[in-house]
């Protein structure tokens, strides 16, 4: 199917318009008047059963014709909306969603009619009165009658008011003198005299006499649109013509010649109605929505072409700062404005709004909490807060497995919460909002808080602490991101099974976010995932090693310092430094890379700091800050931890992005004898 | 080469109809409910409309009604798409105004017929 | 079938003493060896990445994908870059090969399938046997060499006399 075939853009459109109607149904019965949710809701379905129609999925519209039936009644007062409404309603946007999965013609499934039966159910209806929903043509092809040029009297006296209506009389007679050949006889007797004319009533009526070899539903399709408001009659005559009569009444116009009206008729005189018209259409181009859908690989590709353009013009900047030529520097500097710019507006393509992300969970909360029997408010802030689309396609994984988790293990029960003197529905709050070069999405529960002493007794039964360690409630709280500490065995089929908190740790690292908890036992718990606004461009720090050069994220970079051979020979075996008093281990990049050659006397150690810890990453010297846009290292490479992607710098040269939480990872994974100094 | 305003908050019905037209050599301008479609009327001289009548904001009706009184769209011809399933709708858009009608699903020729049956 | 009959454009390049042959239509370029920068724990044979027209792609060590031994890098030694659809993908990787020489013409019927028995090489990434005078041409199905995970080329029987 062509991307952008009208096919195409209505399975789009049918997906949008699915999201709405979650999003209004969720919100239904939330105010006292529905009756513009509702309105919405029968627009939504109504367009989609028309356009499914149009575009081949019949079983789409004639399934959704029965819940926009049911709405419909809802609008109209005749029924209300109930709790099975809501389901229904539900129920029927998830069917129409498998529908639409299916090949265009396919017949309605056995799950598409239990719905139907439902919802008629529901609206006390019969099963049997099923109602043809697709219609036939508005032109249904005109009954051929086999007879050879039958003559026929066609008696036309159109309403007055059919110019205002659109139509011009005068159409009608050329389509009948499409049939065949015509004799028109024109009536003037019902013309009243100059003073009383009101330009816009149209006083003419006709006598046609047509010969046609087409049936009479070909003349009475000439008149489909005026015959209700026109006297109209149509009669076959004796094939011996009896012109004479007609001609007795009016005058006889030649067939061929067009019936004229008189200018005024129009409304508008002729010549000042066309002039407008072509000024109008020269200058103006096809109107366009406000807004454009764009295949989101045309955009990674324009992506990519800003970034090979950021290296050419920082390229040009180093050749320009060389020459020092100020002829060069002055277009120099403006190129680097403008593809400055051009990055900025070309990313901010990229960036959507997180409320779409966010309002896929009222459907999750609202399903969950009823399997669990609990009561959850679900509340949203700050949806309009913006991240990339990468960002946000990858954080909706994390953000079900923490609402599921805070449905399931945070928030009580009605009887529980009621008994510790809490409102019997909890709440759960969303929230996204800007922090510098970052986001914060929040995650808020105001449930049972997390037991600090039941994490410490399971995190030493699994062996991922001693029993001496001393932990404050923050690094407790950070023990159940750690691999192994979910039990499988604790997990209900709410929470998933076997899939733990480290994978959310995870994918939250692969976007290169944070994680960090706040609980309060008896009063809730607080997720906070700190995300970069964009996945394309990384602002980081760049070192060299063996001849290489690497960029650190500065995101998790906190400081760098200098570490002298002699005073490495001192920490040797134990590879840490004292910086300002605190002990920091240190990994000795050439080492664990493997990287031959000659090392520098002065190393530098970048401080970096993951998951509250810090620690020191031996280079061998450091270029200073660069700003650069991330390219995927691919399939081949994407086993390697170490790394999160590439970049080109101005010399053309490869320079690789590390991952800290990759690296650390890679690190514990290594066996200690590889990696002695 | 006439306008014609087309007039649905259907995307793809707007590229379907949008497509047919521009094929059957017309220029299409597009409008997504009644309101917006006043204000392309307001802005550039159209031969013809083609409303859906379920939409935001303005419905076909209103759409109608209102073009009716205004200069630009007194005489022209305005057909409405409609389903076989809501004949009142037919009834209240022909009162409003409305030339005639197209009742979905319609296949491209038998817009192209509409459209030549009723445009000057 | 005509596409059969019609000759066919290969580049030929040497791994060792063995020629080897690509369909040019999966041939992007050849470039002069430049600095390629190493990724940090990955296989040795997967060289590194290379700049190619402003994008990062992969380097692999064509000697030692098909199992042998790594040499030192020459005056001859080439990056063949390659467009590979590979799992549906288009894929743009390189190849290090020890010298390319030249882009020749073979009709069908200088084609023989790859013998199965006796061959030093896996059958399945062997499109067929290629003569050009008295030198065999080996002509690879590379797609399916990289689509494949495994390092060796090579067969697990040692095709040496016994």
């Amino acid at each position: 199917m062509n991307a952008s075939s009208p096919t195409a853009t209505f399975l789009l459109e049918a997906e949008d318009l699915l999201t709405q109607i979650e999003d209004i149904v969720l919100d239904l019965g939330k105010q006292a008047d529905d009756g513009e949710a509702i309105g919405r809701l029968f627009r939504a379905f109504h367009t989609i059963k028309g356009s499914g129609a149009m575009f081949g999925f019949e079983s789409v519209a004639s399934f959704t014709h029965h819940i926009e039936n049911a709405l419909d009644k809802v609008r109209n007062g005749e029924a209300r909306v109930t709790d099975q409404l809501i389901q229904l309603i539900l129920a029927s946007r998830d069917q129409i969603t498998e529908l639409l999965a299916l090949p265009q013609g396919s017949a309605l499934t056995p799950g598409a009619e239990r719905i139907i039966a439902e919802v008629r159910a529901f609206l006390g209806e019969s099963t049997e009165s099923a109602k043809p929903v697709v219609a036939a043509s508005a032109q249904s092809p005109a009954a051929t009658a086999g007879r050879q040029g039958t003559t026929w009297l066609v008696s036309f006296v159109p309403p007055q008011g059919i110019v205002v209506s659109g139509l011009e009389p005068t159409l009608l007679l050329r389509d009948l003198r499409s049939l065949g050949a015509c004799e028109i006889v024109t009536h003037l007797e019902t013309v009243p005299s100059l003073q009383e004319i009101e330009v816009e009533r149209c006083y003419l009526s006709w006598d046609i006499r047509l010969t046609t070899d087409r049936g009479i539903d070909a003349i009475k399709d000439v008149f489909i649109f005026v015959e209700d408001e026109s006297k109209l009659s149509i009669t076959p005559l004796p094939t011996v013509a009896t012109g004479g009569a007609m001609r007795a009444a009016g005058e006889v116009t030649a067939p061929g010649k067009t019936e004229s009206m008189p200018a005024s008729d129009r409304g508008v005189p002729a010549a000042e109605w066309e002039a407008p018209v072509a000024a109008g259409a020269s200058k103006r181009s096809t109107a366009k929505d406000s807004s454009v859908r764009v295949p989101a690989d045309k955009l990674d590709r324009l992506v990519n072409l800003v970034g090979e353009l950021v290296m050419n013009q920082s390229r040009l900047a180093q050749v320009a700062a060389r020459l020092g030529d100020a002829d060069l520097a002055g277009p120099a500097e403006a190129i680097e404005r403008l593809v400055g710019e051009l990055r900025d507006s070309v990313l901010g393509i990229r960036m959507m709004p997180i409320g779409t992300t966010f309002s896929r969970f009222k459907r999750l909360v609202h399903d969950l909490s009823k399997d669990l029997g609990k009561e959850v408010d679900l509340v949203t802030e700050g949806a309009d807060t913006e991240l990339d689309k990468t960002v946000l396609d990858q954080l909706g994984d994390p953000l079900v497995h923490l609402i599921r988790n805070s449905l399931d293990h945070g928030i009580e029960t009605p009887e529980r919460r009621t008994a510790s003197g809490k409102p019997a529905k909890g709440t759960l709050r969303l929230t996204a909002s800007h922090e510098g070069s970052h986001v914060v999405v929040s995650i808020h529960d105001d449930g049972k808080g997390l037991d600090t002493d039941a994490i410490r007794s399971k995190a030493l039964e699994k062996g991922l602490i001693g029993p001496d360690q001393v932990l404050s409630d923050r690094e407790t709280f950070a023990l159940i991101f750690l691999p192994g500490f979910s039990t499988a065995k604790q997990v209900t089929a709410v929470s998933g099974r076997g899939v733990g908190m480290d994978v959310v740790k995870r994918q939250i690292d692969a976007l290169r976010g944070g994680i960090q908890i706040e609980s309060t036992r008896g009063a809730g718990t607080s997720i906070h995932l700190t995300l970069p606004l964009t996945l394309a461009i990384i602002d980081g720090l760049l070192v060299e090693l063996g001849g290489d050069q690497f960029i650190i994220p500065m995101s998790v970079v906190t400081e760098n310092v200098e570490l002298q051979r002699s005073e490495r020979s001192r920490h040797n075996g134990r590879n840490t430094i004292a910086v300002r008093g605190e002990l920091i281990p240190y990994l000795r990049l050439r080492e664990l890379f493997e990287i031959g050659g000659e090392e520098p006397d002065i190393e530098k150690i970048v401080i970096a700091r993951h998951d509250g810890q810090r620690i020191g990453l031996v280079v061998d010297r450091v270029l200073g800050s660069h700003q650069t846009v991330i390219q995927s290292l691919g399939r081949f490479y994407k086993h390697i931890e170490v790394c999160s992607g590439a970049t080109i710098m101005g010399n053309g040269r490869v320079a690789l992005i590390f991952d800290l939480a990759g690296l650390i990872t890679h690190v514990k994974r290594t066996p200690a004898p590889a990696r002695a100094a | 080469m006439k306008t014609i305003l087309t007039v649905d908050d259907s995307p793809s019905i707007r590229q379907m109809v949008g497509l047919t037209l521009t094929q059957a050599g017309h220029h299409v301008i597009e409008a997504t409910d009644g309101r917006d479609a006043l204000t392309k009327l307001g802005e550039q001289a159209v031969h013809m409309i083609i409303t859906d009548l379920n939409m935001p904001v303005m419905d076909g009706i209103e759409l109608i009604r209102q073009a009716r009184a205004t200069p630009q769209a007194k005489t022209i011809p305005i057909v409405m798409l409609t389903t076989e399933s809501q004949p009142e709708k037919k009834q209240a858009g022909r009162a409003a105004g409305a030339t005639g009608w197209i009742i979905k699903p319609f296949s491209p020729e038998q817009l192209v017929g509409v459209v030549a049956k009723v445009l000057r | 079938m005509s596409t059969l009959t019609e000759p066919a454009q290969y580049i030929t390049f040497k791994l060792g003493d063995e020629l080897f042959a690509i369909n040019v239509t999966q041939v992007r370029e050849v470039l002069d060896l430049s600095q390629i920068t190493k990724v940090p724990t990955a296989p040795s044979y997967m060289r590194g990445v290379v700049n190619v027209r402003g994008s990062a792609i992969p380097v692999i060590d064509l000697r030692m994908k098909f199992g042998l031994p790594r040499t030192a890098d020459s005056v001859t030694t080439r990056i063949v870059v390659m467009e590979l659809t590979l799992d549906g993908e288009s894929t743009v990787i390189g190849g290090i090969a020890d010298s390319v020489h030249e882009v020749i013409e073979l009709e069908a019927a200088q084609i023989k399938p790859p013998p199965s028995l006796a061959m030093r090489w896996r059958s399945e990434f062997i499109q067929g046997l290629g003569k050009r005078g008295d030198e065999f041409i080996i002509l690879l199905d590379i797609a399916a060499v990289f689509s494949s995970d495994e390092l060796a080329l090579v067969t697990d029987v040692n095709p040496t006399p016994h």
